[in-house]
């Protein structure tokens, strides 16, 4: 019965829109504006709310929303389903922070967690390091044609596969890879650096899958700055990091906020290359949700993480804003 | 306090254009000084040169006797008011205005009275908390020149700064920057295309075509006493008559033109058989006959009624109307459209000067 109440949920929430649309009209009432059956007649009216309704119910709402209302289920075989033991339970949720077979505290998956989202944020910032110069050269300074082969050689490498990318990587740092062998050879080490246990891999192979993802915003932002205002700000005495500090970073602040929310989500919820990168003692997040949903087949344990981490990445990045000063509308303009 | 600058065979190459070429010219501390030329002529390199945002390829920048070469902008005693303004816009008129002030580390207090005694200067008293997308397009005008004026340069450079504005604004921003500049004291270098901007504000005036500065003057003398070609025809309005010298001696010289021998003034000294111009101004034209080496006749095309004057046009040679300006009040017959008519000049006010490029055609 439970799981029923789920599909009200949409029904509700398109209820309260209405009447809220309905006050605004009231409020803000424009003689000449027309109604959407106005202007678009009835059957057609009719045709397009269904088939956007269709798209957001069953494409993006309900499928979320049954992953909420499956978190709060306890795990049961077919059987059981719609039988006495499923009630709805805390119990998932509760198991993230203390074990349910021996009652201690989850240190393995409360780190995991933690770690996950400080290696993401660690990734944003170096990303952010990385590309902002690049961008801003790319922008405001470098000539078209230079411009040009930067942005292929940026692009070029993401037509490789993943798989490829992160073992390539993986021969690179490893013990006895290209690097290493470099080091020794240069006699920098005696002992090779243990780079991939160190999560060195990690970091650059995930700083490097979302390399674009900060660039673009980055680029878009910068690119719209006018150039009169960096001279301007010149001629008026700054030194060069002053420029940044006081026209070009705040001028671009909604593409970076965009841009580091962006990695920092995909980051946290990536599972390809901490499971290739990872050093053998690191434990990325998502891969628990996964073998929760995939190896245990506990689906109401892995909904119920998979929503724990959402919770958490959202709350970190509303956080950066607030602390930053930037509204939630500017990153997606 | 103000610094004189001086331009020392000036060479500015993008690549394998020159944009400006060999520029030499001292400007007095102080002074009000114009560079005007048509559009693409290398105004605007010469000011970024001064400013420091680009390197002469060859030559030297002077600015109160000191070589500014390896001087980055952010370190020259210049300020430059942009074309269109570059205002901060994320920053209110106060921040705007105290930017170069904050940049020098100058502290919040003494900031904010500094931005009231220059508010009150451009005439904005107690706007400074607006932001800069509040301002009228006057408004955001005197704020930049306050921003710039806030650094106390010792030489302001303005980039057709009133060019985005109505004409009436136009006008009245002519005034009050004159003003401003008489009362700061400092040497200001504009630039303009408007050649009605350039003779009323300067004190000398510039005139540059093609990378290359033609002529330095005050207003008058580029007006009376232009020497070459393209400045006689691109300061005001002037008409002329090409040929070659049939006779010249020091004072002057006649040349044979479509419409017969026509005589002016020779301060060039071209000599007899050279290929030459002789310029008449519209208003230096009068209605009727006179001597006939200062006589044109021709058909009427054209009368114009403007106002405060008539403008007349007669049939030129190579398609080239004849302008005759006659003034309201002077009681002279209008000659009918398609009649013939002749029109005369005092031969003083004929200047022959060798044949070159004129402006626009
Ligand atoms: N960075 C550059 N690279 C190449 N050519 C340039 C560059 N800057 C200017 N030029 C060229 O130099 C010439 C002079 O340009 P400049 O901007 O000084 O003209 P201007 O007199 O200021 O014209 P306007 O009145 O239209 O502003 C132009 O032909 C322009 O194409
Ligand atoms: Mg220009």
């Amino acid at each position: 019965m439970s799981r029923l109440f789920v599909y009200l949920i949409p029904v509700f929430v398109i209820a309260v829109f209405m009447v809220m649309a309905h006050f605004e009209r009231r409020v803000a009432h424009d003689p000449t504006h027309r109604g959407f059956f106005d202007r678009n007649g009835t059957v057609l009216g009719i045709a397009f709310i269904a088939l956007v309704a269709f798209w957001t119910l069953f494409l993006v709402v309900l499928p979320y929303l049954y992953m909420v209302q499956e978190s709060f289920h306890p795990k049961l075989v077919a059987a059981e389903r719609g039988g006495p033991k499923d009630i709805l339970t805390l119990e998932q949720y509760r198991s993230f922070f203390i074990q349910p077979t021996d009652g201690e505290v989850n240190t393995t998956h409360l780190w995991a967690f933690f770690f996950s989202l400080a290696a993401s944020a660690a990734v944003t910032v170096l990303n952010f390091a990385i590309c902002y110069p690049l961008a801003y050269y790319m922008a405001q300074a470098g000539s078209v044609q230079k411009v040009r082969l930067l942005m292929l050689a940026l692009i070029v490498p993401y037509w490789v596969n993943e798989i490829l990318r992160a073992f390539s990587l993986r021969l690179l740092l490893a013990s006895k890879g290209l690097i290493n062998q470099v080091l020794m050879g240069l006699g920098l080490t005696d002992a090779p650096v243990d780079f991939l246990g160190n999560n060195v891999g990690l970091y650059v192979g995930l700083s490097y899958a979302y390399l674009l993802v900060m660039m673009f915003p980055l680029y878009n932002a910068v690119e719209s700055l006018d150039k009169n205002q960096i001279e301007a700000a010149r001629d008026l005495g700054a030194p060069w990091w002053r420029i940044h500090k006081d026209v070009v970073i705040p001028y671009a602040k909604p593409g970076i906020a965009s841009g580091c929310t962006m990695v920092f989500m995909l980051s946290a919820g990536s599972l390809a290359a901490p499971q290739f990168l990872g050093g053998p003692k690191t434990l990325w997040f998502t891969s628990i949700v996964y073998d929760f949903f995939f190896q245990a087949f506990n689906w109401p344990r892995g909904a119920a993480y998979a929503f724990l981490l959402l919770a958490g990445c959202i709350a970190l990045v509303m956080l950066m804003l607030r602390v930053f000063k930037v509204s939630l509308g500017e990153t997606i303009r | 306090m103000s610094a004189d600058v001086e331009l020392d065979r000036v060479t500015v190459r993008f690549g394998q254009f020159t944009a400006v070429k060999e520029a030499s010219l001292k400007i007095a501390g102080g002074e009000f000084f114009s560079f005007l030329g048509p559009s693409g002529c290398g105004k605007t390199t010469i000011l970024r040169t001064v400013s420091g945002f680009l390197d002469p390829s060859e030559g030297a920048v002077r600015i109160a006797g000191k070589d500014m070469i390896g001087i980055g902008a952010n370190k020259r005693p210049t300020a430059l008011i942009f074309q269109n303004l570059a205002l901060f816009p994320l920053m209110t008129v106060a921040e705007n205005i105290t930017y170069g002030l904050r940049v020098r580390g100058m502290n919040k207090a003494d900031r904010r009275k500094r931005a009231d005694e220059l508010l009150h200067l451009i005439a904005l008293p107690g706007q400074g908390d607006k932001l800069v997308s509040e301002l009228s397009g006057g408004q955001k005008q005197r704020v930049a020149i306050a921003r710039a004026l806030a650094v106390e340069p010792q030489v302001l450079l303005l980039d057709e700064p009133l060019s985005a504005l109505d004409l009436k604004l136009r006008q009245h921003m002519r005034n009050e920057l004159r003003a401003i500049q008489q009362r700061v004291g400092i040497t200001f270098i504009y630039i303009t295309h408007d050649q009605g901007e350039a003779l009323t504000m300067s004190d000398r005036i510039a005139v540059m075509n093609n990378g290359v500065i033609e002529q330095v003057g005050d207003g008058k003398a580029v007006y009376d006493e232009p020497r070459t070609s393209f400045v006689a025809s691109f300061v005001g309005e002037n008409n002329p008559f090409a040929g070659r010298v049939a006779k010249a001696d020091r004072t002057g010289a006649v040349v044979e033109t479509p419409f017969g021998l026509l005589r002016g003034r020779n301060p060039n000294g071209v000599k007899e058989g050279d290929k030459a111009i002789l310029f008449v101004r519209p208003e230096a034209l009068r209605v009727g006959e006179g001597p006939k080496d200062a006589t044109v006749t021709s058909t009427v095309l054209n009368v114009a009624f403007e106002g405060n004057a008539s403008h007349i046009f007669l049939k030129g040679a190579d398609k080239k109307d004849i302008t005759l300006t006659v003034g309201r009040l002077e009681r002279v017959e209008i000659p009918e459209q398609g009649s013939t008519a002749s029109v005369t000049y005092n031969p003083d006010l004929g200047l022959v000067l060798p044949e070159g490029k004129l402006a626009r055609e």
